[in-house]
């Protein structure tokens, strides 16, 4: 029998005051389940860019954590306007993001990168005018630490 | 070393947690965008940068740095001190710009530590 955890936390359209509260506790989760720093880093790293996504550009959204001996896994939902191009929207320095929302330092065109950059395994499904899911896993060594 | 011997040494006025200045600093990161310093930074780095409202502390939170240097004089927002407060994120001011910040932190032996890529 595989032993699972799994979590959801709710993420809030434009409140800027509450990023990154999601992604903290992805982080204090698995620091208490004991994975490796690594496997942290990267999970958390994932779970605050598909966050502020989430806070810069939609209405609300979603972020699920689960985790297994093999993976974790992160995927978020949000009702919002949708991503045009997703191969546009992967490129590193693309950005739609709004002057205020730059001028805090975000929209850098750097989100969707660093999800990638940091996931063994990525899908991203939109629909323009609907939401958008992004589904990313980072995958775990047996016995939890990385090779 | 220490946070104190940063304070003492680029005479930074600390904003927040002044009770935590014996945090041991391994190194530093300079740079204004936050998804950068998600990408880049490294547990235990002192922080250089000029953005001073409140998602500053939660990107300190997340990457375990050791505290924050904010540069050219600028003030913490309100909103963003009380939530250092909350999570115990050092926040000082040096009333030099980055260069100049980045330059003496150097000196003083600091290292980014960070390849390409």
């Amino acid at each position: 029998m595989h032993a699972v955890y799994q979590e959801s936390f709710h993420i809030e359209g434009g409140d800027f005051s509450r990023a990154g509260a999601a992604a903290s506790r992805v982080k204090q989760i698995l620091k208490e389940i004991g994975l490796d720093s690594s496997y942290v880093k990267r999970a958390v790293v994932i779970a605050y860019e598909a966050e502020i996504n989430v806070v810069s550009y939609a209405t609300r959204g979603k972020m699920t954590l689960t985790v297994s001996p093999a993976k974790i896994d992160i995927t978020v939902e949000d009702v919002g306007p949708g991503i045009e191009d997703i191969e546009l929207a992967m490129q590193e320095g693309y950005s739609t993001a709004s002057d205020w929302i730059r001028e805090m330092g975000f929209g850098a065109g750097m989100g969707l990168p660093n999800i990638k950059k940091n996931s063994d395994f990525l899908e991203i499904e939109s629909e323009v005018g609907v939401g958008t899911r992004v589904h990313a896993e980072v995958h775990l060594a047996k016995g939890g630490r990385p090779s | 070393m220490k946070l104190r011997e940063i304070v003492e040494s680029l005479g930074l006025e600390v904003k927040c947690c002044g009770d935590r200045l014996d945090r041991e600093v391994t190194g530093a990161y300079a740079s204004d965008l936050l998804s950068d310093v998600m990408a880049k930074s490294k547990a235990g780095d002192v922080w250089i940068t000029l953005q001073t409202h409140m998602n500053i502390i939660a990107v300190a939170a997340l990457n375990d740095l050791a505290g924050i240097i904010l540069v050219n004089g600028r003030e913490p927002e309100e909103a963003t001190l009380k939530k250092a407060e909350d999570e115990g994120i050092v926040i000082m001011v040096s009333k030099e710009p980055t260069f100049e910040v980045a330059g003496k932190l150097y000196e003083m032996g600091l290292r980014g530590g960070h390849g390409a890529g």
